[in-house]
């Protein structure tokens, strides 16, 4: 593009001052025309007149711009006058005219820096957690009555749907868990290997891993990973629709919402996971195995007997917690989705809070499965 | 009526776009004159949005050529494109605001990108672009999801309009506004034009829009394109063109443009 150029020039005429624009006033060059505007000194009072007649082109930034100055110069009680415009240009300048001088809008305002704007959002998001779990609380009523009405009426419940949630959230996430189960057996039982082995204990590596696996990490895993790829889905799938309007759609039609939507992800997940944790739990204790006879050269009838020390009760503590885990994860994920609400901004604000609560609700819940069991001795 | 004025702004020739087995566009030629309204018309997915994402660059034709401003637009350089876009805006059928931004922030974004300019101007520039669009004041401050379907569009319009293009693009600008508002949206574009010289690719249903402020209407039927004035394509026998234009809603549209309408052509109507 070639060098745009606009000019302003200011004369002294007899009784008046002349201010010549000339040149293309546009978008492009309104930065420089705004800067030299505003450098003008003109004195109270004096009459102004705006020389047009040098202006080749003109846009509705240029126009704009003039207008302005005018404005500007007739408020602080100068008397101005235009003069010698193309007649081309008119049309322009009335349609920018007619639109006025407008106040620039305010930037939203950052947040509060102050030390009492500090406690305040302490406090706020303080109030706000309360008011969320609450709401958390009752959706979560809200889905035990519905459960509680397909109990009592087992024909509605649509099997397709809840093998669909199966697929989506079983058979598609076997991959990633069993691979990520396994490689933490390896890394337990590689680690553990060398600290026992300081003590004269590296026998008992396969003890060590099969417990922290079976009691702890294997379902703890299989929920953090099911949390971050089926409770975010739950969410966004959920949070589209009610950006959609498919929510509204169907309590119009008569269906209801949790029943539809809720209910068979929920029920899929409290099949599913326990099943994913079996399938953890036995990648997990096949990649301690692994490392244990690479490392120890340990081998299968040796790996048996060792296996078969760790309490029994290990297995079926880790397998007892995943339900649990399933309808925290899926209650979650749909009450997140639930709680969008006009943007598309907010599908993906929400899609973040629900893997976030999810996997912290987990871990508190295991907490206190921890002090229960204990409490039992077991 | 065929010798136009000025130049082509858009050229497009021979225009070939597939979807997997599925034809949409099958040598489509058009051009854009300056300074006119053309509206595209056609049936539910007969391709007019294609068509216009296929002008701005958004979809690559499986054949055929796209000039904008003299240049063919799918063999240009990145940096060529660029320079390019600066001339036209774009309003998407929904507006297609950036969410996280308010309406003013939104509006300099383009201004943002292509000129150095104080924030004071930009903010200034802003607040005058949401006026001329005919927003109230105030709608600056607010983010789109406060904002009616009606008010987004004016808004998108604000921010295809904040370069002072030459050309701008429409994907349904009335759509689901009311009629006031339509009828108000129809003034603004035809005042754009008759004081900024504006061109305008306007893909519309309204047949109160074609008639109230296009110059010429093209009209996609079996893949390919028709062009004339309205008066021109009323009298088209193309089934489809015929009923679109005789239908219960085309007869009343023109007649209330009845205007525009020689006696000769009244006559041609009136024994349809």
């Amino acid at each position: 593009m070639a060098a745009v150029a606009a000019t302003l020039d200011k004369t002294e005429a007899a009784g008046s001052l002349v201010l010549a624009a000339a040149g293309e006033w546009l978008v492009a060059t309104a930065a420089e025309l705004d800067r030299r505007l505003r450098a003008l000194e003109i004195p109270a009072g004096r009459r102004v007149t705006l020389d047009l007649a040098g202006i080749d082109r003109l846009d509705t930034t240029g126009a704009w711009l003039l207008l302005r100055t005018e404005h500007f110069l007739t408020e602080r009680g100068n008397a101005v006058e235009m003069r010698n415009l193309r007649p081309s240009f008119e049309p322009l300048i009335d349609q920018v005219r007619a639109t006025g001088i407008i106040a620039p809008a305010r930037h939203p305002q950052p947040a509060h820096h102050s030390l009492v704007g500090f406690t305040a959002r302490i406090g706020e998001s303080s109030l706000g957690l309360i008011a969320r779990a609450y709401s958390i609380l009752g959706f979560f009523g809200i889905v035990c009555a519905a459960s509680l009405r397909m109990a009592r009426h087992p024909l509605r419940i649509g099997i397709t749907p809840i093998v669909a949630q199966m697929e989506q959230t079983g058979v598609n996430a076997l991959p990633i868990v069993s691979l990520l189960t396994f490689l933490i057996g390896v890394v337990i039982a590689y680690q553990g290997a060398d600290y026992l082995r300081f003590y004269g204990l590296e026998s008992y590596t396969v003890q060590l891993t099969a417990a922290s696996i079976l009691r702890e990490l294997g379902v703890l895993l299989t929920a953090i990973i099911i949390a971050g790829r089926s409770g975010s889905a739950f969410t966004a799938q959920i949070g589209t629709m009610r950006v959609n309007e498919e929510i509204d759609a169907m309590r119009t039609i008569g269906l209801d919402p949790v029943e539809v939507l809720v209910l068979p992800r929920l029920f899929a997940l409290v099949l599913t996971l326990p099943m994913l944790t079996l399938c953890a739990n036995f990648m997990g204790i096949l990649g301690g195995g692994l490392m244990a006879w690479a490392k120890l050269g340990m081998g299968i009838p040796e790996f048996l007997t060792h296996l078969s020390t760790v309490a029994r009760w290990s297995f079926w503590i880790g397998l007892i917690k995943s339900p649990f885990f399933a309808v925290i994860i899926a209650s979650i994920g749909c009450y997140e989705g639930f709680q969008v609400s006009g943007s598309a901004e907010s599908v993906g604000r929400l899609t973040t809070l629900s893997v976030v609560e999810a996997i912290f609700l987990v871990i508190v819940t295991d907490a206190g499965f921890s002090i229960f069991f204990s409490a039992l001795q077991i | 009526m065929t010798d136009q004025p000025g130049e082509p702004i858009i050229r497009v020739r021979g225009l070939v776009n597939r979807f997997g087995a599925e034809t949409v566009h099958d040598g489509v030629d058009l051009d854009v004159f300056r300074g006119e309204v053309l509206g595209v018309v056609g049936a539910s997915g007969a391709g007019k949005s294609v068509l216009l994402r296929t002008i701005i660059g958004l979809n690559r034709p499986a054949a055929g050529d796209v000039e904008a401003f003299g240049s063919n637009i799918l063999t240009m350089s990145n940096n060529d494109q660029r320079e390019i876009e600066k001339h036209w805006g774009v309003l998407f059928q929904d507006g297609a605001l950036f969410s996280s931004l308010t309406v003013a922030e939104n509006i300099e974004v383009p201004i943002k990108e292509y000129y150095d300019m104080p924030m004071r101007l930009m903010d200034e520039i802003a607040a005058f672009k949401v006026g001329i669009v005919g927003l109230p004041e105030g709608t600056g401050e607010k983010f789109p999801s406060q904002l009616s379907g009606g008010m987004r569009k004016r808004a998108g319009l604000a921010r295809a309009l904040a370069l002072d293009p030459e050309i701008v693009f429409l994907d349904e600008p009335t759509a689901g506004l009311d009629p006031i508002a339509a009828s108000e949206f129809d003034i603004l574009i035809r005042d754009l034009r008759s004081s900024l010289g504006l061109t305008v690719f306007m893909v519309t249903h309204d047949l109160d829009t074609l008639f109230a402020i296009c110059d010429r209407v093209a009209v996609l039927v079996d893949k390919k394109l028709r062009v004339g004035t309205p008066q021109q394509m009323v009298q088209d026998n193309h089934p489809w063109i015929h009923s679109y234009f005789h239908g219960p809603r085309g007869r009343a549209a023109l007649l209330s443009e009845t205007g525009h309408l020689g006696q000769e052509e009244m006559r041609a109507r009136a024994s349809v």
